[in-house]
């Protein structure tokens, strides 16, 4: 069948059988190999990309159920040469290790901040609760994300969303 | 790596639509809403529909309304606004002590009440939190509307009364005055099954004795609520002798396996233990709570 979506802001047509997953037809269809594959199962967030600007599993969304929705996978997050604040945050803080996880975590931490700005520390931690690192450095992968939570996107950068201090 | 079979694709933009879609595709068809029960079970092979019918743009099923002394919820309500619900929070606090724990707030952007309870696991919370609730569940085919209790709903394991060509299209929970519900559950890391779980809806009469009660326990085996533990609370003054006592028949009632999670004798002392920390709650918010 055909499937058309938006991803990462640009309108994409590409045919694939309605069984193929949307983490599937992201990383072999697509090419853009950031989203992980981990579990299968939808236990471990590794897959996670935001659809309509929520976090989903990847591996648990058909891509036909995709169709006609925006997805921002983790080669959406930077705006050019500018990392997004949770981006920059994961550097800043030694977010990850062997980062299989990080993209999952990133666009999980995204989203949370859209929806809450100012989380607390207890917030984070359930946001990213359907997450898994192996290297279980939940740590300083929770500090990342208050780093971004401190150090929002400029207006221009965030191209009209509304930041408050 | 785990693939489904092949199958077909449809989206159905309607309630309608959905009826004539399966209609034309046959019984190999299913309805398919957030999709993460039964795609799992596709990606394992325990499923093999040969068509999927997608309701995800039905959005006639996707609303919390209040209607009089009844609070409604479409089936394609998703975790995630169960969750928000301030209104629900108010009515039925059981509902956010389930949704807290079930899963993971990722998988709650996806998953729905009406797939969660056609699912019909007998581990799911939710079929626990609309049974003590005294849900009503409205399924709609060609032929007309049902309306089903939970107990008339879940036929068995993985077995509900929804024939091929209807749909579960709404949930309704009745609003009492003077009632309290709190749910609880053990599991052995964030967002697993329950080892067990246990949910209590607890209605008060004017004189601070219990006029009606449900409890019902996740993952142990009791089809229906604990009667016998309901029936030892009725028409008495609420307080913790009884509860106590309620907590031992339920747990003489349960009947659960030893598996993964737990072996038998544990599983019986969480029945206990979480059925009595249920009732305590539930009796707290139902003395807070006036306004019904």
């Amino acid at each position: 069948m055909q499937i058309s979506m938006t991803v990462n802001g640009k309108d994409i047509t590409e045919e694939a059988e309605p069984r193929v997953l949307l983490v599937h037809f992201i990383r072999d269809v697509l090419r853009l190999t950031g989203s992980h594959r981990g579990c299968d199962t939808s236990n471990c967030g590794t897959c996670v990309v935001l659809m309509d600007g929520q976090s989903v599993k990847s591996c648990t969304v058909l891509a036909a159920m995709a169709d006609g929705h925006s997805i921002t996978t983790v080669e959406g997050l930077a705006s050019g040469a500018t990392l997004d604040p949770v981006q920059q945050g994961f550097m800043e803080e030694h977010g990850l290790q062997c980062g299989f996880c990080t993209p999952g975590m990133m666009l999980t931490a995204r989203a949370l901040l859209d929806n809450n700005p100012h989380p607390d520390e207890g917030e984070i931690r359930e946001a990213i609760s359907g997450q898994m690192c192996r290297c279980t450095g939940y740590a300083t992968i929770v500090r990342s994300v208050q780093w971004a939570a401190q150090h929002p996107a400029t207006q221009e950068e965030t191209a009209g969303e509304e930041v408050t201090a | 790596m785990q693939i489904p079979a092949p199958f077909d694709y449809v989206r159905a933009s309607t309630v309608d639509n959905a009826f004539a879609l399966l209609e034309r595709h046959g019984p190999e068809s299913r309805v398919v809403a957030g999709g993460h029960s039964l795609l799992p079970m596709m990606k394992l092979r325990l499923a093999r529909p040969e068509c999927l019918v997608d309701i995800n743009d039905v959005f006639e099923l996707d609303f919390v309304l209040r209607d009089g002394d009844t609070l409604r919820i479409g089936a394609m309500t998703r975790h995630s606004t169960l969750l928000e619900s301030a209104e629900i929070a108010r009515l039925f606090p059981i509902v956010g002590d389930a949704e807290r724990v079930i899963a993971d707030p990722t998988v709650r952007n996806r998953g729905t009440i009406g797939g969660s309870l056609c699912q019909a696991d007998p581990a799911k919370d939710l079929s626990t939190v609309c049974k003590v609730l005294g849900a009503q569940a409205v399924v709609r085919g060609p032929a007309g509307e049902r309306l089903l209790s939970m107990s008339e709903f879940h036929r068995g394991p993985y077995e509900t009364a929804v024939a091929h060509n209807e749909l579960l299209c709404e949930v309704r929970i009745p609003i009492r005055a003077r009632s309290g519900s709190a749910y609880e559950k053990v599991e052995r890391r964030v967002g697993d099954w329950a080892v067990v779980a246990a949910g209590a809806s607890v209605t008060l009469a004017a004189d601070g004795t219990i006029d009606d009660v449900r409890i019902g326990l996740t993952a142990v085996g009791i089809v229906g609520t604990a009667t016998e533990a309901e029936a030892v609370l009725r028409g008495r003054h609420p307080g913790e002798d009884l509860f106590v006592e309620a907590g031992r028949l339920a747990a003489l009632a349960s009947d659960p396996v030893a598996d993964q999670r737990g072996p038998v004798d544990y599983k019986r002392h969480l029945a206990d233990e979480l059925t009595r920390r249920v009732l305590r709650r539930a009796t707290a918010r139902a003395t807070e709570t006036q306004e019904g």
